[in-house]
């Protein structure tokens, strides 16, 4: 038994030895809202984006600062924050989960591997369960994260006045394309 | 027992040490974010004016403002004149955004065919648990058009008499994410004026606000006091000190401001020294400020795409 116990113990530290994470703090997160038939385009930019992958087991959070979305228009801006995202109030969009099934440890793995995410996406302080087809590329102690997924503002208590229908869409397409380096 | 059960629990541990929860990453990331960097705080006022005054806010850097503003006449002038609306005064301008803290604007009005320009400069950002106000100084000079007014016998009517000097302190508070509070310290200097019993220069303390009833609308009001000269005529009439009541209306693209006002002029000295009609006569004006913003210049995040639409 006493001899169980040691390799356990052994196997432990190890495996924690190999807990290989990386991260960023300026991972770049895009999103275009436009309506289809609207005569301008309601897109932001935010490169100000963290997040953390724990590679041996596919574990991913994303942090986004709300205030760092950027738009081609001031104004948009102000309204963005101040109407329909209330980023005084939620300051910051999450995401927890990690990679599914069997590739959870890809990104130990050097390469293009498409993979699909799953887990829990707080927006507007209204957090939904996801799941996201996306590309991972693992090359000299950086991992690329590619995806692009689309959103219903409604399922994250955003309400787009009548006002601006023609202009701001129902659903919000967001690209992520982040490289996270090695810690 | 005892030690499969140990064994068990030392697996379990040995796995958290391998894959560490989400909410551990989490507060990884926390840790590494944290910076003791003070927010600012955004949209003290919906608008670049509150009514007449100027706000604390600025245009954002590459901005561009075309101002429309507009003062029926007085109310009380009833069913003779449309309530006002047949007799208006118009400044139409264009503001811009040079910097983040600089703006600057010119205009032309048709009340005395009087050119304007200035420029407002951001001194001190609000900051959450930081900086308690915003601090703007607005710097306007005002020239009158039109023909030279008869002046007395042996004396000529030179360029810089039309010519009129602001100073204004803009210190402003967000209080909540619904009132806004501002206090305005002004100077005005007229190069000319009537009678030398008078001052050529003029101190006023101006205060203006605004709360919003909704995510869109606002209600917004302002108010000068005149500290001296608060008794010197305009043209021979008797001046008031200047209040005015509006809303805010916040439509897709811009800021539609309406209000009611007892100052018909729209350069600083107009409305905070020559304002001749009184609220308490009915003597009122309605008036409206309509702006429609440009992206002249795009934030580098979108430099290297197709042209910004502006349509």
């Amino acid at each position: 038994m006493n001899k169980l116990f040691l390799i356990i113990l052994a196997a432990s530290i190890s495996a924690s030895a190999h807990a290989q994470k990386y991260m960023t703090r300026t991972g770049k997160i895009t999103f275009d809202a436009t309506a289809p038939k609207s005569p301008e385009q309601i897109d932001a930019v935010n490169n100000e984006v963290a997040a953390i992958l724990s590679a041996a087991d596919g574990k991913l959070v994303f942090q986004v600062p709300v205030r760092s979305f950027k738009f081609q228009r001031d104004l948009m801006q102000q309204h963005f924050n101040e109407n329909y995202m209330e980023s005084d109030k939620y300051p910051k969009a999450e995401f927890k989960g990690g990679i599914e099934g069997k590739d959870a440890g890809i990104a130990s793995t050097s390469g293009s591997h498409n993979v699909t995410v799953k887990g829990k996406l707080t927006i507007h302080g209204v957090t939904k369960e996801v799941s996201v087809p996306g590309k991972i590329t693992v090359a000299d102690k950086k991992v690329k994260l590619e995806a692009t997924f689309a959103v219903k503002l409604e399922d994250y208590g955003i309400s787009i006045p009548n006002l601006v229908a023609d202009k701001v869409g129902k659903e919000a397409k967001i690209t992520v394309n982040s490289e996270l380096t090695g810690k | 027992m005892r030690c499969i059960s140990t064994a068990l629990l030392l697996l379990t541990c040995s796995f958290a040490g391998y894959g560490q929860s989400t909410d551990d990453l989490m507060s990884e990331l926390d840790n590494a974010t944290k910076t003791d960097k003070k927010e600012e705080v955004t949209a003290t006022f919906k608008a670049t004016r509150i009514i007449n005054s100027s706000t604390v806010e600025n245009l954002a850097a590459g901005v561009l403002d075309f101002r429309i503003l507009h003062r029926f006449g007085r109310v009380s002038d009833g069913t003779e004149n449309f309530f006002g609306i047949d007799n208006a005064t118009t400044r139409i301008g264009l503001d811009y955004g040079v910097t983040k803290w600089l703006m600057v604007g010119i205009g032309h009005n048709t009340l005395g065919k009087t050119n304007d320009g200035f420029a407002k400069v951001k001194l001190l950002s609000q900051k959450v648990d930081g900086t308690p106000v915003s601090v703007s100084w607005f710097g306007g000079i005002a020239a009158l058009g039109g023909k030279a007014p008869q002046m007395p016998p042996g004396m000529e009517y030179y360029f810089t008499h039309r010519l009129a000097y602001t100073n204004q302190l803009l210190i402003a508070r967000k209080f909540s994410k619904k009132l806004s509070l501002q206090l305005m310290p002004s100077v005005v200097h007229l190069n000319l004026i009537d009678s030398s019993k008078f001052s050529n220069t003029m101190f006023s303390m101006g205060i203006g606000g605004r709360y919003k009833v909704s995510n869109r609308v606002a209600v917004t009001a302002e108010y000068y006091y005149r500290i001296n000269n608060a008794d010197m005529p305009f043209s021979g009439v008797t001046t008031y000190n200047s209040f005015s009541l509006g809303a805010d209306i916040e439509t897709g693209g811009h800021v539609f401001q309406l209000f009611f006002t007892n100052s018909q002029g729209i350069t600083e000295r107009s409305f905070i020294n020559q304002t001749t009609d009184t609220w308490t006569d009915g003597q009122l004006h309605f008036g409206f400020n309509i702006s429609r913003v440009f992206t002249v210049v795009r934030p580098k995040e979108f430099r290297n795409n197709a042209p910004a639409k502006n349509w």
